[in-house]
Order: structure tokens, then sequence, then C-alpha cells
């Protein structure tokens, strides 16, 4: 191995395993296990009925197998669907959270105590498939933003839920999200009200604990006329030799003349060497620009997973409005990606931005996959997309499949795409000038992801150079 | 400064260099010629580490130290500089942190302070005065889009940045027309200094009616054949290389 090969595959840093009483619902997937895991919940009868209307078209679905990655057959029957550890808080008292999940998430760099805290984020912390923590809930309520588990917005705020629940990634939109419907467990829900400037970033941390579980987050952003909220999301989970399957759902509605900014620095477990556990992220993540002069921005880091297959989307049905999606997807080891965006412009002078970046390491094989259509009503719309792809080593791939649909003769589409490799004259002219060999990668690496991490917020940004090992000064300097 | 002996060095599997020596004394310039194929570059990537080019045979003595035995990234930091022939291009990494960060590996190296931005900036400025440039280069990216006279140029102003005791110039003035030739060596004269040493690796004469060197050597097929003062550059510029092929059989 070079020294380039080893400086982007460096070892898992968060494949620890809490030790810690949990409940666990042994495995299998039918109507009475949803029905146990929302009774768990306390949910009303109709959150009932449309998980139990989910899980009956999921039956009648297939597993998708168009992405371009391989995997073995996942036995949904030998999953389990519901894993919560036993000492469970009350929600009103971050006190009495349980010591061993504030060291667990302290470790992972998220302090949950008040006198810890970031200053600046809200968190809420899911473990396995219960929220543990949310913070500063208090803080957030003054300005009338609602940020909790999805579980409690289900019973507190049912009408906000009932009305947009579903209205983006429908129950049946795909065979995993169809399976996230009937069995989701946590995940945050956020609202924010009219004219509403978020005072602070809300974050989420997803974390898998337990063996033989999956996890099924659901989360849903609903930012109401004129509002703006930053939302980040990271996550991360042991070391095991298992697969472990993540397929979450996330839903944004952006109103008019609201913003969404949704960050991701996705760390799952991404398998060893040869390929062997790792977390199968199937992931499906949509925002809806339903108002006139709405913007939906994704941005994600993606270093983790053995198997990744997301398309963070946007619908831009709202006249003017604005999707964009900034990527860096990193495939080493083994890992594969499948990863890109679905822009569908409905709306009148639409505009979107695509911004790709895979990155292609070890024996890693990384796919972009975009779509861009533009629909007859929208007129002026406007397309930029940038894909390039980057390998280190010879024993990698990155493929690039864009598809772009236009059935409207006044729109303008840009897409640019470009292949590079870092090769040893690159590395060593860097050399000569008295850098490292690793930081001469780090700042190659840093240089060619400079427009996306541009995108993160400050605390996201450091962070996601820190997953990569390298440093951020070059890209803001 | 440097005491190369009997060196040889292959490229893929092939010899390109078949016992070269070559001795610099502190503050001296030497030129290197010699025709297409003779194994110019490869002295000069061999003498600054590169991966892909393998002494099979013979020393290089840098200030006392096995200059061989040290990775690139050392070499520079104790005082080699090359100058590339081929420049390479950084993305989304402007030009001043670029130099900034090859300015405080060195002087960590050096067990030296490092230099924040501001300080840098101010070093910058100096050094752009010293040799009579303007900063227009500074905030792009290293490299990216600039002209192959851009790109020589900025190859200088990391030297003069970077101020090393042993620079060597591999093929700096090719691609370059009259005036960007003119700048370039105006810089490099101004460089010259007593604790600086230059290796000028070059095709054409023409560099030398600008910079003066100490000694000329003639490298042919590997190895060096002739070396003399500045009048030997003449007498190439007038000859070729021809007339050496029968020299280099006779010996």
């Amino acid at each position: 191995m070079t020294s380039i090969e080893a400086q982007v595959q460096q070892p898992y840093k968060y494949g620890f395993v809490t030790d810690i009483e949990s409940e666990v619902v042994p495995p299998g997937l039918s109507e009475a296990v949803i029905r146990l895991i929302s009774g768990k919940k306390g949910e009303p009868a109709w959150m009932l009925d449309w998980r139990l209307k989910a899980y009956r078209n999921w039956l009648k679905m297939e597993e998708p197998h168009w992405p371009n990655v391989q995997y073995g057959p996942i036995d949904y029957q030998a999953i389990s669907y519901y894993a919560a550890p036993k000492k469970l808080p009350k929600l009103d008292s971050l006190n009495q959270v349980d010591p061993k999940l504030v060291a667990t998430f302290e470790k992972l760099g998220i302090p949950i105590e008040e006198q810890k805290r970031l200053t600046g984020v809200a968190v809420d912390a899911v473990f396995d498939s219960v929220s543990v923590a949310t913070t500063f809930q208090a803080e957030l309520a003054k300005y009338g933003v609602i940020f909790c588990p999805i579980s409690e917005a289900i019973r507190e705020h049912p009408e906000l839920v009932q009305k947009y629940l579903g209205t983006v990634v429908p129950y049946n939109d795909n065979f995993f999200a169809a399976l996230n419907s009937a069995v989701f467990t946590d995940g945050s829900f956020v609202y924010v009200p009219k004219g509403v400037r978020c005072p602070m970033e809300l974050s989420t941390y997803f974390r898998i604990n337990a063996s033989s579980t999956g996890q099924f987050e659901r989360t849903l952003i609903i930012a109401d006329e004129g509002s703006y909220v930053s939302y980040l999301e990271g996550c991360s989970a042991p070391m095991r030799d298992e697969n472990q399957l993540h397929a979450a759902v996330v839903e944004l509605v952006a109103l008019d003349n609201a913003t969404i900014k949704y960050s991701t620095i996705q760390n799952w477990y991404p398998g060893d060497d040869e390929g062997k556990g790792g977390i199968y992220n199937f992931v499906t993540k949509r925002g809806k620009c339903a108002g006139k002069n709405s913007k939906v921005s994704w941005t994600q880091v993606e270093t983790g997973s053995a198997i990744t297959w997301k398309y963070p989307g946007c619908i831009l049905q709202g006249d003017n409005s604005i999707g964009e999606f900034y990527s860096v997807a990193v495939t080493t080891r083994r890992q594969q990606a499948d990863t890109g965006t679905k822009m569908i412009h409905l709306g009148k002078n639409t505009r979107s931005t695509i911004v790709s970046k895979g990155i292609s390491g070890g024996r890693g094989q990384n796919t972009y996959r975009g779509l861009v259509k533009i629909m007859k009503g929208a007129d002026g719309a406007r397309n930029y997309s940038q894909c390039d792809s980057m390998l280190i080593g010879d024993q990698c791939g990155a493929h690039t499949f864009p598809y772009i649909d236009v059935r409207n003769s006044t729109a303008i589409m840009e897409h640019e795409a470009s292949t590079s490799k870092i090769g040893e004259d690159q590395i060593f002219y860097l050399r000569q000038r008295g850098l490292s060999a690793e930081d001469a990668v780090s700042m190659i690496v840093n240089g060619f992801c400079k427009e996306v991490f541009k995108e993160l917020p400050m605390e996201f940004a450091v962070e996601a150079t820190r997953l990569l090992g390298i440093s951020l000064e070059g890209s803001v300097g | 400064m440097l005491e190369v002996k009997n060196l040889h060095v292959a490229v893929n599997g092939a010899e390109i260099l078949r016992g070269v020596d070559l001795t610099v004394r502190r503050g001296e310039v030497h030129a290197v010629m010699g025709p297409n194929g003779s194994g110019k570059s490869t002295l000069a990537q061999a003498l600054a580490g590169h991966p892909a080019y393998t002494v099979t045979e013979g020393t290089a003595t840098y200030e006392g130290k096995d200059l061989l035995a040290l990775k690139p990234e050392e070499r520079a930091r104790g005082g080699v500089f090359l100058a590339f022939q081929y420049p390479v291009e950084v993305r989304g990494i402007t030009n001043s942190y670029f130099l900034r960060s090859a300015v405080n590996a060195i002087r960590k190296h050096r067990g030296q302070e490092e230099l924040d931005p501001l300080d840098f900036l101010q070093v910058l400025e100096d050094k752009l005065r010293s040799i009579g440039w303007d900063d227009t280069l500074m905030n792009r990216p290293v490299n990216e889009g600039f002209s192959g006279g851009e790109k020589k140029r900025n190859e200088i102003l990391q030297l003069a940045v970077l101020e090393p005791r042993l620079a060597i110039l591999d093929e700096t003035d090719s691609g370059l027309d009259i005036d960007a030739l003119k700048t370039v060596a105006h810089a490099v004269n101004k460089l010259r200094a007593p604790d600086r040493a230059f290796v000028i690796v070059t095709h054409y004469q023409r560099l030398l009616n600008y910079i003066t060197p100490d000694v000329v050597h003639v490298l042919f097929e590997g190895r060096i054949v002739k070396s003399g003062g500045p009048e030997l550059a003449h007498e190439l510029e007038a000859k070729g290389y021809d007339w050496l092929r029968a020299g280099a059989m006779v010996s």
C-alpha cells in the first residue's frame, strides 16, 4: 500500500460498543411487531393505521437492485426492529439520562449535559430506536420552534404531523421508504413558525449500538412561511462483523419564502478491508419547495457505510424556488456508494445546483446518479450540475450516471464532469516543498472538496475535515 | 555542499544516469546542459528524491549528510529546492495558502515559530518587492489555469520565499518567450547569494545569456562528459551537441 492509500484508509474511530442494558424486540417483522412498536410509543390509532398500510404495501414490493452496488440477500426476518436502553429518562429532565449514554455521546463529541453543551447547537441524541436527550428545547420554545423526537411530536403535535407526514415521501414511495413507514422508531421533528429565523443550529446524532438490529429513523422538518432553519445530522455505529440495515426517511417542507438547510455527516461503520461488516445505508431524503421563493439546500459528507444508496432530492414546486445539492462521497476499503440527487422542476423560474465530489480509494466503488427533470410548466428553469471524481490508487472505481429529462424548451441546463487521479507526481510536488506525504494528500483532497465544505455550517465543517483527516484551513484561506 | 559520485539512476528499469560526478560549492552557479534524453531532468528529479527515480549505484552527499537516505520532504526542509519543468496544479488551494504551508513545514523543522497568515503576508510582500513582482498569482489556485510563463514564474517565486541553500532549476527556460525569460533570469540573479548554490538544467544556452554560471557541465548519455567555464555554453551553442558524440565514444 502506498502512503496515499494508507492516508485514506485510516482506522474507524467510532467502533466501540456501549455496554448497556437494552430492551430488544425479538427479530422478525409482522403486523404484531408493528403494533408493539406503535404501542411502546403510545401512538394514536391514525399512526398505527398508517404504519399498517405501509407494511401491507411493502409486502407487495420488491427490493430494488438497479443501484450499482452488490450485496447478498437481506433477511428481513432476522432483524430486530426495536432496541432501546432500559433506563430511559423522563424527557423533562436531562439529569436523569443514564450516565453511560451521556458518556457514549460525549465520546462521540456530542456533549448533552447542561454545562458542556455546544453553544448555538441544539442536539437530539438518538440511541438505537429511541431519542435519549434533546437539548435547548425550552430556549427554542420561546421562539415557537418545536424541536423534539418524532414520537413525541406524534403525541403532542398530531395536527402538524398528520398534515405533513408522507407528503414528500409517501408511505409507498419505494421499498425502503415503505419499510421505514411501517417500522420507524425515532428521529427528529422540527417546526419553525412563520417569519422565525431559528436562533441556533438544530442537530440530531444517530447512534446504532445494539447488534442484529436495524435503525429506521424518520425526520420531518417544516419551515413555515418566511422562516429559516439549519439542521445538521451525524451518525456512527460500532464495528461488527454483521451487516446492519439503516433505512431512514427524511422529509422537508419549505413554504413560501422559507429556507431549509440540511447538512449530513455520515460516518456509519464502513466494514473492514475485506468488506466484512458495515452498515447498509438505504435512505430516502427529499425536500419539497412547496411555496414560492422557497429554498432547500442539501449538503452531505459521506465517509461511512458498507453500502450507500441515497439521493437527497428537491421537488421545486413553488415558483422561483431553489434546490441545492452539495456532496462529498468517499469510498475506500470495499465500500460501495450509489448516491446523487433528484431535482424535479415544476414551478416557473426554478433553479437547481448540483455539486458532487466522489473520492474513491482502496477497492471502493463510487457512483454518482442524478436526475434533473424539467416539467412542462417549469418555464425558465435552470440547472447547473458539476460531477467530479477523484481516484486514489488503481483498484477503485468511479462511475457517473446523469439523467436529464427536459420537457420545456425554455430550460437552461449546464453539466460539467471531470475525473482526476491523485498521482505520485502531484504528491511529489507538494513533498518537494516540505509537506509530508499525509499533508500533501490532505491538501489535494481538501482543495478538491472545497466547494462542498464551504457550504457546511462551521461546527460541521471542522468535523467533516477531521473525518477526512484533512485540514480545513486551505479551503477557507 | 553537494558532492555527487558515480550516480546511476534508473526509471522504469531503464538506466538513464550512468555514473554522474558533480561537485557544487556554496554560492556557486552550475549549469548542466545536454541534448534531449541525456538525463538532465533525471538528475534534477533524483536529487530531489522523486520516488519513480531509483538510484542503483553511487552516492550524493549534501552538507555532509547522505542525501539519498532522506525523504523528499526532508530534503526540502533541509534546503533543497527543485523548480519543476512541469509544475503541478492543485485545485481549490490558493497559492498563498500553499506557500504558507510549505514555509511553516520548513520553519517547524528548523524549530522556528510558524507564521500566521498576517506575518506570512508581510514576508511575501517583502519577497515580491525584492524581485520586483506583484501579487497577482497569490490568490489563484496553485498553477490552475496559469500560462506556461506564469507557472515558471511561480516556481521562482516559491524559490524566493522558501530560501533554499541548493536550488535546482529544471528547464525553467523551456516554453518561455524572451520577455518572460528575462523576467525569470532577472529574479534568479537577484536571488543569487553567497550561501545559495544553483544547479541550472537547460537545453539551450539562451538562459545563460542572462545568468552567468560559474561552471558549465555537459551531460551526455547519462554522464558528465565535459566541464568548463561560461565559454563552454557558447561553444555548445555554436557547435550543437553532435560533436560530443565522437568525444564520448573516445572517452
